[in-house]
């Protein structure tokens, strides 16, 4: 099965210290919001980085995806503040 | 079709402008926009340093584009957005529309960077006399000033 690649952006990079990871899909997890209460789950730097969710948006395949937005194994799935480009 | 550059360097307002009528050369009105690091008295800044998420963003970019192009039926619009740090005065986008009439290339100016604010994929940094350094946080103003265009 591919990996499932996330990438972290802005102060959700600085926070957990890197800037991406490559992981197999969890078994259960098949949204956008299940891969944050995986990730949360796993330490207290994710749990804090995501606890708020009005300060987390959410990137499926390069597309600005919600916490219902299906993930699959081989997506690439980025979080990241809400933009301040322009 | 929308020309869309995302790039570390400077860019030249005037060729931008040229390019862009030279792409339509049956336009009767040509808009642009340009914004430029900001340091005044009130928010003082040394830098400003711009994140984007390579991939998306000239994706997001050219969607931007197209959506302008087809909404305000424009002849050729152009979107060039810098990352890395900038320093005070240094200009970070241009965006420019060009449409037969005055209105649409306006109106269509407008909507490329008000919509490229909240539906980019950037993020401000900015690092203040002293060296302490802040995300800059997304403002509801920019929310409602892309939701005026739904």
């Amino acid at each position: 099965m591919a990996p499932l690649r996330i990438l972290y952006f802005a102060w959700l990079r600085e926070r957990l210290g890197r800037g991406g990871e490559d992981l197999l899909l969890p078994e259960g997890v098949s949204t956008v919001g299940a891969l944050i209460a995986w990730l949360q789950a796993r330490d207290d730097a994710y749990r804090a980085a995501f606890a708020n969710p009005g300060l987390v948006r959410a990137a499926v395949n390069q597309v600005f995806a919600r916490p219902e937005t299906p993930v699959h194994a081989g997506d690439e799935v980025a979080f990241f503040p809400p933009v301040t480009g322009g | 079709m929308g020309l869309v550059r995302v790039q570390a360097a400077d860019f030249d307002p005037g060729l931008a402008l040229a390019e862009l009528q030279a792409a339509a050369p049956t336009a009767g009105g040509i808009g642009s926009f340009i914004g430029v690091v900001r340091s005044d008295a009130r928010r003082p800044i040394e830098s400003l340093t711009l994140e984007h998420y390579p991939g998306m963003t000239e994706v997001a970019l050219a969607d931007i584009a197209a959506q302008a192009e087809q909404r305000f039926g424009l002849l050729a619009c152009t979107v060039i957005h810098r990352f890395g740090r900038l320093l005070p005065g240094e200009r970070i986008v241009f965006v420019g529309a060009a449409a037969s009439h005055r209105a649409a290339a306006l109106e269509a100016t407008g909507f490329l960077i008000d919509w490229l604010k909240t539906a980019a994929p950037f993020w401000k940094k900015e690092r203040r006399p002293g060296g302490a350094e802040s995300w800059v946080e997304a403002l509801a103003a920019d929310d409602s000033a892309a939701a005026k265009w739904r």
